[in-house]
Protein backbone atom coordinates (compact mmCIF):
# COMPACT_ATOMS: atom_id res chain seq x y z
CA UNK A 1 0.00 0.00 0.00
CA UNK A 2 2.92 2.61 0.94
CA UNK A 3 4.53 1.68 -2.31
CA UNK A 4 1.98 3.40 -4.46
CA UNK A 5 1.31 6.22 -2.73
CA UNK A 6 4.79 7.11 -2.83
CA UNK A 7 5.00 6.54 -6.72
CA UNK A 8 1.93 9.22 -6.65
CA UNK A 9 3.81 11.48 -4.31
CA UNK A 10 7.38 12.01 -6.38
CA UNK A 11 5.89 11.16 -9.24
CA UNK A 12 8.66 8.27 -9.44
CA UNK A 13 5.81 5.88 -10.78
CA UNK A 14 5.93 8.23 -13.79
CA UNK A 15 9.36 7.83 -14.43
CA UNK A 16 9.77 4.13 -14.41
CA UNK A 17 6.28 3.90 -16.39
CA UNK A 18 8.80 6.25 -19.11
CA UNK A 19 12.13 3.63 -19.03
CA UNK A 20 9.68 1.25 -20.86
CA UNK A 21 9.39 2.95 -24.20
CA UNK A 22 13.03 1.78 -24.67
CA UNK A 23 16.07 4.09 -26.01
CA UNK A 24 14.27 4.51 -29.64
CA UNK A 25 11.60 6.52 -28.09
CA UNK A 26 13.22 8.86 -26.34
CA UNK A 27 13.14 11.89 -28.99
CA UNK A 28 9.68 12.21 -28.36
CA UNK A 29 10.17 13.38 -24.75
CA UNK A 30 12.19 16.39 -26.13
CA UNK A 31 9.06 17.57 -28.72
CA UNK A 32 7.41 19.35 -26.33
CA UNK A 33 9.93 21.38 -24.16
CA UNK A 34 12.04 22.22 -27.33
CA UNK A 35 8.93 23.50 -29.07
CA UNK A 36 7.97 25.57 -25.59
CA UNK A 37 11.35 26.42 -25.64
CA UNK A 38 10.83 27.81 -29.57
CA UNK A 39 7.87 29.20 -29.06
CA UNK A 40 9.28 31.32 -25.83
CA UNK A 41 11.88 32.59 -27.62
CA UNK A 42 10.03 33.26 -30.48
CA UNK A 43 7.38 35.63 -28.29
CA UNK A 44 9.95 36.98 -27.01
CA UNK A 45 11.81 38.00 -29.54
CA UNK A 46 9.51 39.26 -32.06
CA UNK A 47 5.91 39.95 -30.33
CA UNK A 48 6.30 40.87 -26.90
CA UNK A 49 9.88 42.87 -27.46
CA UNK A 50 10.92 45.23 -24.90
CA UNK A 51 8.12 44.70 -22.79
CA UNK A 52 9.51 44.54 -18.84
CA UNK A 53 7.59 41.19 -17.46
CA UNK A 54 8.74 39.11 -20.60
CA UNK A 55 12.13 37.65 -20.34
CA UNK A 56 13.99 36.16 -23.18
CA UNK A 57 15.46 32.58 -23.17
CA UNK A 58 18.99 34.65 -23.86
CA UNK A 59 18.60 36.85 -20.71
CA UNK A 60 17.82 33.74 -18.54
CA UNK A 61 20.91 32.09 -19.24
CA UNK A 62 22.89 35.43 -18.94
CA UNK A 63 21.51 35.42 -15.57
CA UNK A 64 22.11 32.44 -14.84
CA UNK A 65 25.79 32.65 -15.89
CA UNK A 66 25.93 36.17 -13.99
CA UNK A 67 24.86 34.00 -10.40
CA UNK A 68 27.00 31.49 -10.91
CA UNK A 69 30.01 33.02 -11.56
CA UNK A 70 29.17 35.85 -8.61
CA UNK A 71 29.00 33.12 -6.17
CA UNK A 72 25.43 33.73 -5.31
CA UNK A 73 23.88 30.55 -6.73
CA UNK A 74 26.10 28.60 -4.50
CA UNK A 75 25.90 30.59 -1.36
CA UNK A 76 22.05 30.52 -2.16
CA UNK A 77 22.36 26.84 -2.46
CA UNK A 78 24.43 25.63 -0.05
CA UNK A 79 22.45 28.07 2.75
CA UNK A 80 19.29 26.37 1.77
CA UNK A 81 20.92 22.51 1.50
CA UNK A 82 21.84 22.88 4.48
CA UNK A 83 19.13 23.88 6.40
CA UNK A 84 17.21 21.28 4.63
CA UNK A 85 19.97 18.84 5.57
CA UNK A 86 19.89 19.82 9.23
CA UNK A 87 16.09 19.80 9.52
CA UNK A 88 15.70 16.48 7.60
CA UNK A 89 18.57 15.08 10.20
CA UNK A 90 16.95 15.97 12.69
CA UNK A 91 13.18 15.47 12.36
CA UNK A 92 13.95 12.00 10.28
CA UNK A 93 15.94 10.80 13.76
CA UNK A 94 13.43 11.86 15.81
CA UNK A 95 10.55 10.25 13.69
CA UNK A 96 12.20 7.08 13.43
CA UNK A 97 12.54 6.85 17.16
CA UNK A 98 9.01 7.99 17.65
CA UNK A 99 7.35 5.50 15.05
CA UNK A 100 9.61 2.50 16.38
CA UNK A 101 7.68 3.30 19.78
CA UNK A 102 4.34 3.25 18.10
CA UNK A 103 4.87 0.39 16.26
CA UNK A 104 6.31 -2.07 18.80
CA UNK A 105 4.32 -1.15 21.80
CA UNK A 106 0.69 -1.10 20.98
CA UNK A 107 0.40 1.23 24.58
CA UNK A 108 2.32 4.01 23.21
CA UNK A 109 0.81 3.36 19.73
CA UNK A 110 -2.74 3.56 21.83
CA UNK A 111 -1.48 6.68 24.25
CA UNK A 112 0.25 8.83 21.11
CA UNK A 113 -1.48 7.44 17.69
CA UNK A 114 -4.27 9.39 17.56
CA UNK A 115 -2.98 12.66 18.76
CA UNK A 116 -0.67 12.46 15.89
CA UNK A 117 -2.98 11.82 13.18
CA UNK A 118 -5.06 14.24 14.24
CA UNK A 119 -1.69 16.53 14.22
CA UNK A 120 -1.02 15.74 11.17
CA UNK A 121 -3.98 16.51 9.64
CA UNK A 122 -3.66 20.12 9.68
CA UNK A 123 -1.87 21.62 7.44
CA UNK A 124 1.53 21.83 7.49
CA UNK A 125 1.90 25.52 6.97
CA UNK A 126 -0.71 26.78 8.76
CA UNK A 127 2.12 26.58 11.73
CA UNK A 128 4.71 29.05 10.18
CA UNK A 129 2.94 32.13 11.75
CA UNK A 130 2.70 29.88 15.30
CA UNK A 131 6.79 29.18 14.64
CA UNK A 132 7.69 32.84 13.61
CA UNK A 133 6.06 33.77 17.21
CA UNK A 134 7.76 30.74 19.28
CA UNK A 135 11.28 30.67 17.27
CA UNK A 136 11.64 34.27 15.36
CA UNK A 137 12.40 34.24 11.53
CA UNK A 138 16.08 33.32 11.64
CA UNK A 139 16.95 29.65 10.97
CA UNK A 140 16.11 28.38 14.34
CA UNK A 141 12.58 28.87 13.22
CA UNK A 142 12.77 27.12 9.26
CA UNK A 143 14.84 24.22 11.12
CA UNK A 144 12.03 23.78 13.63
CA UNK A 145 9.54 23.93 10.50
CA UNK A 146 11.79 22.06 8.46
CA UNK A 147 12.16 18.77 11.47
CA UNK A 148 8.19 18.95 11.58
CA UNK A 149 8.08 18.39 7.62
CA UNK A 150 10.48 15.56 7.86
CA UNK A 151 8.76 14.30 10.86
CA UNK A 152 5.22 13.48 9.78
CA UNK A 153 5.87 10.80 6.96
CA UNK A 154 8.68 8.69 9.24
CA UNK A 155 6.47 8.28 11.94
CA UNK A 156 3.73 6.91 9.84
CA UNK A 157 5.56 4.86 7.52
CA UNK A 158 8.08 3.61 10.47
CA UNK A 159 5.44 2.46 12.62
CA UNK A 160 3.31 0.92 9.94
CA UNK A 161 6.28 -1.12 8.16
CA UNK A 162 6.65 -2.62 12.43
CA UNK A 163 2.91 -3.47 12.25
CA UNK A 164 2.65 -4.80 9.03
CA UNK A 165 5.48 -7.56 9.69
CA UNK A 166 3.45 -11.36 9.07
CA UNK A 167 2.74 -12.94 12.14
CA UNK A 168 3.62 -15.75 10.62
CA UNK A 169 7.51 -14.81 10.93
CA UNK A 170 7.01 -13.64 14.09
CA UNK A 171 6.11 -17.45 14.81
CA UNK A 172 8.79 -18.63 13.25
CA UNK A 173 11.28 -16.38 15.66
CA UNK A 174 8.90 -17.48 18.70
CA UNK A 175 9.58 -21.17 17.39
CA UNK A 176 13.78 -20.20 17.25
CA UNK A 177 12.99 -19.03 21.15
CA UNK A 178 14.44 -15.58 19.51
CA UNK A 179 15.33 -13.30 22.57
CA UNK A 180 13.64 -9.71 22.05
CA UNK A 181 16.23 -8.31 20.67
CA UNK A 182 17.00 -11.51 17.96
CA UNK A 183 13.39 -11.18 16.64
CA UNK A 184 13.84 -7.18 16.36
CA UNK A 185 17.11 -7.33 14.71
CA UNK A 186 16.65 -10.37 12.31
CA UNK A 187 12.54 -10.41 12.04
CA UNK A 188 11.28 -7.12 12.23
CA UNK A 189 13.98 -4.93 10.93
CA UNK A 190 14.49 -6.67 7.76
CA UNK A 191 10.36 -6.79 7.12
CA UNK A 192 9.79 -3.49 7.80
CA UNK A 193 13.00 -1.70 6.71
CA UNK A 194 11.02 -1.12 2.66
CA UNK A 195 8.34 0.79 4.62
CA UNK A 196 10.94 2.68 6.81
CA UNK A 197 12.88 3.79 3.57
CA UNK A 198 9.56 5.08 2.23
CA UNK A 199 8.78 7.47 4.70
CA UNK A 200 12.60 8.67 4.66
CA UNK A 201 12.23 9.27 1.15
CA UNK A 202 9.13 10.81 1.33
CA UNK A 203 10.67 13.23 4.54
CA UNK A 204 13.76 14.12 1.82
CA UNK A 205 11.29 15.50 -0.69
CA UNK A 206 8.54 17.64 1.86
CA UNK A 207 11.53 18.89 3.52
CA UNK A 208 12.95 20.00 0.17
CA UNK A 209 9.40 21.62 -0.20
CA UNK A 210 9.19 23.29 3.28
CA UNK A 211 12.62 24.23 2.68
CA UNK A 212 11.22 26.78 -0.04
CA UNK A 213 7.99 27.37 2.25
CA UNK A 214 9.75 28.38 5.29
CA UNK A 215 12.47 31.05 3.12
CA UNK A 216 9.37 32.33 1.47
CA UNK A 217 7.47 32.79 4.72
CA UNK A 218 9.72 33.34 7.27
CA UNK A 219 11.68 35.79 5.05
CA UNK A 220 15.30 36.22 6.71
CA UNK A 221 18.45 35.35 5.46
CA UNK A 222 19.80 33.75 2.18
CA UNK A 223 18.74 30.84 0.52
CA UNK A 224 17.20 30.04 -3.26
CA UNK A 225 14.10 30.53 -1.83
CA UNK A 226 15.09 34.13 -1.42
CA UNK A 227 16.26 34.51 -4.36
CA UNK A 228 12.53 33.83 -6.38
CA UNK A 229 10.91 36.54 -3.24
CA UNK A 230 13.76 39.07 -4.66
CA UNK A 231 13.09 38.53 -8.16
CA UNK A 232 9.25 38.30 -7.72
CA UNK A 233 9.69 41.52 -5.67
CA UNK A 234 11.93 43.19 -8.14
CA UNK A 235 10.17 42.23 -11.03
CA UNK A 236 12.98 40.27 -12.75
CA UNK A 237 11.20 37.32 -14.76
CA UNK A 238 14.96 36.16 -15.80
CA UNK A 239 15.66 36.14 -12.00
CA UNK A 240 12.58 33.96 -11.58
CA UNK A 241 12.57 31.61 -14.34
CA UNK A 242 16.24 31.15 -13.34
CA UNK A 243 15.28 30.34 -9.63
CA UNK A 244 12.14 28.09 -10.86
CA UNK A 245 15.18 26.42 -13.06
CA UNK A 246 17.03 25.61 -10.02
CA UNK A 247 14.57 24.69 -7.69
CA UNK A 248 13.20 21.65 -10.16
CA UNK A 249 16.69 20.49 -10.56
CA UNK A 250 17.56 20.16 -7.02
CA UNK A 251 14.23 18.71 -6.23
CA UNK A 252 14.92 16.38 -9.10
CA UNK A 253 18.55 15.12 -8.38
CA UNK A 254 17.19 14.48 -4.44
CA UNK A 255 14.50 12.51 -5.82
CA UNK A 256 17.08 10.43 -7.79
CA UNK A 257 19.52 10.10 -5.76
CA UNK A 258 16.59 9.02 -2.94
CA UNK A 259 15.42 6.52 -5.64
CA UNK A 260 18.68 5.30 -6.85
CA UNK A 261 19.60 4.04 -2.75
CA UNK A 262 16.07 3.01 -2.06
CA UNK A 263 16.99 0.76 -5.50
CA UNK A 264 20.10 -0.11 -4.37
CA UNK A 265 19.78 -1.53 -1.17
CA UNK A 266 15.97 -1.03 -0.36
CA UNK A 267 13.86 -2.50 -3.03
CA UNK A 268 10.30 -4.26 -1.80
CA UNK A 269 10.99 -7.81 -2.26
CA UNK A 270 6.77 -7.56 -2.70
CA UNK A 271 6.41 -5.15 -4.85
CA UNK B 1 -4.89 -3.02 15.13
CA UNK B 2 -5.32 -6.35 15.57
CA UNK B 3 -3.04 -6.17 18.69
CA UNK B 4 -5.44 -3.23 20.60
CA UNK B 5 -7.94 -6.22 19.33
CA UNK B 6 -6.46 -8.43 21.34
CA UNK B 7 -5.95 -6.89 23.89
CA UNK B 8 -9.34 -5.20 24.52
CA UNK B 9 -11.39 -8.92 24.17
CA UNK B 10 -8.55 -10.64 26.52
CA UNK B 11 -9.17 -8.85 29.83
CA UNK B 12 -12.83 -9.79 29.19
CA UNK B 13 -12.48 -13.80 28.93
CA UNK B 14 -10.29 -14.13 32.01
CA UNK B 15 -12.27 -12.30 33.81
CA UNK B 16 -15.32 -14.78 33.12
CA UNK B 17 -13.05 -17.45 34.91
CA UNK B 18 -12.02 -15.06 37.90
CA UNK B 19 -15.11 -14.44 38.97
CA UNK B 20 -16.77 -10.81 39.76
CA UNK B 21 -14.05 -9.19 41.34
CA UNK B 22 -11.85 -9.28 38.80
CA UNK B 23 -14.24 -9.00 36.23
CA UNK B 24 -14.55 -5.41 37.76
CA UNK B 25 -10.69 -4.99 37.61
CA UNK B 26 -11.14 -6.37 33.69
CA UNK B 27 -14.03 -3.42 33.19
CA UNK B 28 -11.45 -0.96 34.99
CA UNK B 29 -8.58 -1.90 32.82
CA UNK B 30 -10.41 -1.86 29.75
CA UNK B 31 -12.24 1.28 30.69
CA UNK B 32 -8.80 2.28 30.96
CA UNK B 33 -7.76 1.44 27.22
CA UNK B 34 -10.92 3.49 25.65
CA UNK B 35 -9.95 6.47 27.30
CA UNK B 36 -6.16 6.24 26.73
CA UNK B 37 -6.10 8.14 23.49
CA UNK B 38 -7.85 11.14 25.09
CA UNK B 39 -4.98 11.17 27.68
CA UNK B 40 -2.78 13.29 25.86
CA UNK B 41 -5.22 15.57 24.29
CA UNK B 42 -6.77 16.02 28.00
CA UNK B 43 -2.98 16.62 29.69
CA UNK B 44 -2.11 19.21 27.07
CA UNK B 45 -5.49 20.98 27.04
CA UNK B 46 -5.50 21.24 30.92
CA UNK B 47 -2.02 22.21 31.10
CA UNK B 48 -2.85 25.23 28.60
CA UNK B 49 -5.65 26.08 31.08
CA UNK B 50 -3.33 26.30 34.17
CA UNK B 51 -0.27 27.51 32.84
CA UNK B 52 -2.59 30.52 31.46
CA UNK B 53 -4.53 30.87 34.51
CA UNK B 54 -1.25 30.84 36.62
CA UNK B 55 0.81 32.92 34.48
CA UNK B 56 3.81 30.51 33.78
CA UNK B 57 2.69 31.06 29.94
CA UNK B 58 2.45 34.73 28.93
CA UNK B 59 -0.20 35.45 26.57
CA UNK B 60 2.22 36.66 23.84
CA UNK B 61 3.40 33.10 23.78
CA UNK B 62 0.55 31.56 23.78
CA UNK B 63 -3.04 33.12 24.82
CA UNK B 64 -5.07 31.58 27.01
CA UNK B 65 -8.13 28.52 25.89
CA UNK B 66 -10.86 30.84 26.79
CA UNK B 67 -9.35 33.71 24.62
CA UNK B 68 -9.41 31.42 21.72
CA UNK B 69 -12.73 30.28 22.29
CA UNK B 70 -14.20 33.92 22.96
CA UNK B 71 -12.52 34.56 19.24
CA UNK B 72 -13.74 31.82 17.62
CA UNK B 73 -17.42 32.29 18.93
CA UNK B 74 -17.12 36.24 18.31
CA UNK B 75 -16.08 35.38 14.54
CA UNK B 76 -18.79 32.95 14.51
CA UNK B 77 -20.99 35.62 15.27
CA UNK B 78 -20.07 38.43 13.72
CA UNK B 79 -20.55 36.08 10.43
CA UNK B 80 -16.51 37.21 10.11
CA UNK B 81 -15.85 33.57 9.86
CA UNK B 82 -18.24 32.32 7.31
CA UNK B 83 -17.08 35.04 5.08
CA UNK B 84 -13.58 33.88 5.32
CA UNK B 85 -14.13 30.24 5.25
CA UNK B 86 -16.63 30.46 2.18
CA UNK B 87 -14.11 32.40 0.70
CA UNK B 88 -11.49 29.63 1.06
CA UNK B 89 -14.24 26.72 0.36
CA UNK B 90 -15.03 28.61 -3.06
CA UNK B 91 -11.43 28.23 -3.65
CA UNK B 92 -10.76 24.78 -2.77
CA UNK B 93 -14.27 24.04 -4.92
CA UNK B 94 -12.78 25.80 -8.42
CA UNK B 95 -9.41 24.96 -7.98
CA UNK B 96 -9.58 21.34 -6.86
CA UNK B 97 -12.47 20.58 -9.25
CA UNK B 98 -10.54 21.94 -12.08
CA UNK B 99 -7.84 20.23 -11.04
CA UNK B 100 -9.10 16.55 -10.72
CA UNK B 101 -11.08 16.87 -13.98
CA UNK B 102 -8.13 17.47 -15.76
CA UNK B 103 -5.85 15.47 -14.27
CA UNK B 104 -8.43 12.48 -14.82
CA UNK B 105 -8.79 13.23 -18.19
CA UNK B 106 -4.34 13.77 -18.96
CA UNK B 107 -3.88 10.45 -16.89
CA UNK B 108 -6.67 8.52 -19.16
CA UNK B 109 -4.90 9.98 -22.02
CA UNK B 110 -1.75 8.90 -20.74
CA UNK B 111 -2.38 5.35 -19.69
CA UNK B 112 -4.60 4.97 -22.79
CA UNK B 113 -2.03 6.01 -25.15
CA UNK B 114 1.77 5.35 -25.29
CA UNK B 115 1.80 7.59 -28.10
CA UNK B 116 0.49 10.34 -25.76
CA UNK B 117 2.86 8.62 -22.72
CA UNK B 118 5.79 9.12 -25.02
CA UNK B 119 5.29 12.69 -25.74
CA UNK B 120 3.82 13.86 -22.56
CA UNK B 121 5.13 12.55 -19.95
CA UNK B 122 8.74 13.66 -19.77
CA UNK B 123 7.60 17.38 -20.10
CA UNK B 124 4.73 16.85 -17.33
CA UNK B 125 7.97 15.07 -15.09
CA UNK B 126 9.64 18.08 -15.68
CA UNK B 127 6.88 20.20 -14.70
CA UNK B 128 6.16 18.30 -11.63
CA UNK B 129 10.00 18.46 -9.61
CA UNK B 130 9.20 21.95 -9.12
CA UNK B 131 7.02 22.10 -6.24
CA UNK B 132 3.85 24.29 -6.13
CA UNK B 133 5.60 27.45 -3.91
CA UNK B 134 8.50 27.07 -6.73
CA UNK B 135 5.70 28.31 -9.02
CA UNK B 136 4.13 30.74 -7.28
CA UNK B 137 6.58 33.33 -7.77
CA UNK B 138 6.58 32.95 -11.48
CA UNK B 139 2.61 32.72 -11.76
CA UNK B 140 2.58 35.92 -9.76
CA UNK B 141 4.27 37.86 -11.69
CA UNK B 142 2.31 36.23 -14.99
CA UNK B 143 -0.99 36.50 -13.38
CA UNK B 144 -0.94 38.88 -10.56
CA UNK B 145 -2.37 38.07 -7.33
CA UNK B 146 -5.76 37.50 -7.59
CA UNK B 147 -8.44 34.75 -7.96
CA UNK B 148 -6.52 33.20 -10.23
CA UNK B 149 -3.35 32.68 -9.18
CA UNK B 150 -5.13 30.80 -6.50
CA UNK B 151 -6.70 28.20 -9.21
CA UNK B 152 -3.94 27.86 -10.76
CA UNK B 153 -2.04 26.73 -7.90
CA UNK B 154 -4.62 24.59 -6.00
CA UNK B 155 -5.49 23.18 -9.30
CA UNK B 156 -1.86 22.40 -9.94
CA UNK B 157 -1.39 20.90 -7.21
CA UNK B 158 -4.33 18.28 -7.44
CA UNK B 159 -4.01 17.66 -10.61
CA UNK B 160 -0.42 16.13 -9.97
CA UNK B 161 -1.26 12.94 -7.82
CA UNK B 162 -4.93 12.49 -9.99
CA UNK B 163 -2.38 12.63 -13.17
CA UNK B 164 -0.62 9.72 -11.79
CA UNK B 165 -2.33 7.59 -10.14
CA UNK B 166 -4.94 7.75 -13.13
CA UNK B 167 -2.39 7.00 -15.69
CA UNK B 168 -1.05 3.91 -12.49
CA UNK B 169 -4.67 2.91 -12.01
CA UNK B 170 -4.93 2.09 -16.10
CA UNK B 171 -1.94 0.38 -16.26
CA UNK B 172 -2.05 -1.81 -13.64
CA UNK B 173 -4.53 -3.92 -14.63
CA UNK B 174 -4.21 -7.08 -14.16
CA UNK B 175 -3.20 -9.34 -16.65
CA UNK B 176 -5.89 -11.85 -15.91
CA UNK B 177 -8.49 -9.54 -16.49
CA UNK B 178 -7.34 -8.69 -19.86
CA UNK B 179 -7.47 -11.97 -20.88
CA UNK B 180 -10.38 -12.43 -19.93
CA UNK B 181 -11.84 -9.21 -21.75
CA UNK B 182 -9.70 -11.32 -25.31
CA UNK B 183 -11.68 -14.48 -24.69
CA UNK B 184 -15.06 -12.50 -24.57
CA UNK B 185 -14.06 -10.67 -28.00
CA UNK B 186 -14.49 -7.41 -25.73
CA UNK B 187 -13.94 -4.30 -28.54
CA UNK B 188 -11.36 -1.66 -27.60
CA UNK B 189 -13.96 0.44 -25.88
CA UNK B 190 -15.76 -2.16 -23.86
CA UNK B 191 -12.58 -3.32 -22.48
CA UNK B 192 -12.09 0.38 -21.11
CA UNK B 193 -15.47 0.89 -19.56
CA UNK B 194 -16.31 -2.86 -18.46
CA UNK B 195 -12.23 -3.76 -17.25
CA UNK B 196 -9.88 -1.29 -17.68
CA UNK B 197 -12.08 1.94 -15.77
CA UNK B 198 -13.59 -0.50 -12.70
CA UNK B 199 -10.34 -1.81 -11.85
CA UNK B 200 -8.53 1.59 -12.02
CA UNK B 201 -11.07 3.03 -9.56
CA UNK B 202 -9.26 2.58 -6.10
CA UNK B 203 -6.14 3.79 -7.12
CA UNK B 204 -7.74 6.70 -8.49
CA UNK B 205 -9.49 6.90 -5.25
CA UNK B 206 -6.46 7.45 -3.15
CA UNK B 207 -4.78 9.50 -5.49
CA UNK B 208 -7.78 12.03 -5.49
CA UNK B 209 -7.67 12.04 -1.70
CA UNK B 210 -4.36 12.99 -1.91
CA UNK B 211 -5.27 15.28 -4.26
CA UNK B 212 -7.32 16.96 -1.22
CA UNK B 213 -4.49 17.32 1.10
CA UNK B 214 -2.10 19.04 -1.25
CA UNK B 215 -4.77 20.91 -2.55
CA UNK B 216 -5.29 22.16 0.82
CA UNK B 217 -1.85 22.63 1.79
CA UNK B 218 -1.76 24.88 -1.42
CA UNK B 219 -4.45 26.60 -0.52
CA UNK B 220 -3.33 27.69 3.04
CA UNK B 221 -0.03 28.45 1.51
CA UNK B 222 -1.79 30.82 -1.02
CA UNK B 223 -3.76 32.75 1.18
CA UNK B 224 -0.59 33.17 3.48
CA UNK B 225 1.28 34.76 0.94
CA UNK B 226 -1.28 36.52 -1.39
CA UNK B 227 -4.93 37.20 -0.57
CA UNK B 228 -7.16 39.34 1.52
CA UNK B 229 -9.82 36.76 2.32
CA UNK B 230 -9.98 33.52 3.48
CA UNK B 231 -8.59 31.13 6.32
CA UNK B 232 -5.11 31.42 5.74
CA UNK B 233 -5.21 35.53 5.54
CA UNK B 234 -6.60 35.26 9.02
CA UNK B 235 -3.90 33.44 10.04
CA UNK B 236 -1.60 36.21 8.72
CA UNK B 237 -3.97 38.86 9.79
CA UNK B 238 -3.55 37.28 13.24
CA UNK B 239 0.05 37.29 13.38
CA UNK B 240 0.64 40.58 12.20
CA UNK B 241 -1.44 42.34 14.73
CA UNK B 242 0.24 39.76 17.31
CA UNK B 243 -3.00 38.31 17.73
CA UNK B 244 -2.20 34.99 18.81
CA UNK B 245 -5.97 34.51 19.66
CA UNK B 246 -6.94 35.12 16.33
CA UNK B 247 -3.83 32.69 14.94
CA UNK B 248 -4.82 29.80 17.16
CA UNK B 249 -8.59 29.58 16.34
CA UNK B 250 -8.49 29.90 12.55
CA UNK B 251 -5.12 27.23 12.56
CA UNK B 252 -7.98 25.18 14.58
CA UNK B 253 -10.55 25.84 11.77
CA UNK B 254 -8.05 24.71 8.87
CA UNK B 255 -7.91 21.34 11.10
CA UNK B 256 -11.14 20.79 11.72
CA UNK B 257 -11.67 21.28 7.95
CA UNK B 258 -9.14 18.93 6.66
CA UNK B 259 -9.70 16.50 8.75
CA UNK B 260 -13.94 16.39 8.22
CA UNK B 261 -12.59 16.49 4.54
CA UNK B 262 -10.58 14.13 4.61
CA UNK B 263 -12.92 11.53 6.66
CA UNK B 264 -15.16 12.10 3.57
CA UNK B 265 -13.13 11.41 0.81
CA UNK B 266 -11.72 8.08 2.55
CA UNK B 267 -15.40 7.06 3.50
CA UNK B 268 -15.85 7.73 -0.77
CA UNK B 269 -12.65 5.77 -1.86
CA UNK B 270 -14.26 3.23 0.59
CA UNK B 271 -17.33 2.93 -1.43
CA UNK B 272 -16.05 3.23 -4.85
CA UNK B 273 -13.61 0.26 -4.13
CA UNK B 274 -16.12 -2.98 -4.38
CA UNK B 275 -14.24 -5.71 -2.79
CA UNK B 276 -15.41 -7.83 -5.85
CA UNK B 277 -11.99 -6.87 -7.27
CA UNK B 278 -9.90 -7.62 -4.65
Amino acid sequence: MATPSLELETGSGAIAGSGEQGKAGRWRGWVIPLGALLFWWFVSRHVVAGHGMMTSPAQVLHTAIDQARSGALRRALSASLARELTGFTLGASLGLVLGALLGVSPFANRLIGPSFNAFKQVSLFAWIPLISVWFGLGDVAKVVFLSLAALVPVVALTSDGIRAVSPALLDVARVFRYSKLQTVRYVVLPAALPSIFTGIYLALIYSWLATLGAEYLLVAGSGIGNTLVDGSEQFRMDLVVFGVIVIGVTGWALNALAHAIQQRWFRDPAA
Amino acid sequence: MANSIARTLSPGRRASLDGARGHAASVARSLGWIALPWLVPVACAVLWVLGSHYGWISAQILPSPTLVFDTLGSLASSGELWMHVSASLSRIAVGFTGGVVLGLLLGGLLGLSRTAEAYILPSFNAVVQVPVLGWLPFLMIVVGIGEPLKYLLIGHAALVPVTLSTLQGFRRTPPAYLDVARVFRYSRRQTIFNVVLPSAVPVIGTGIRLAFTKAWLTLVVVELVASSEGLGYLIVYGRQLFQLDLVLASVLIVGAIGYVADRLLTILEHKLSPARLA
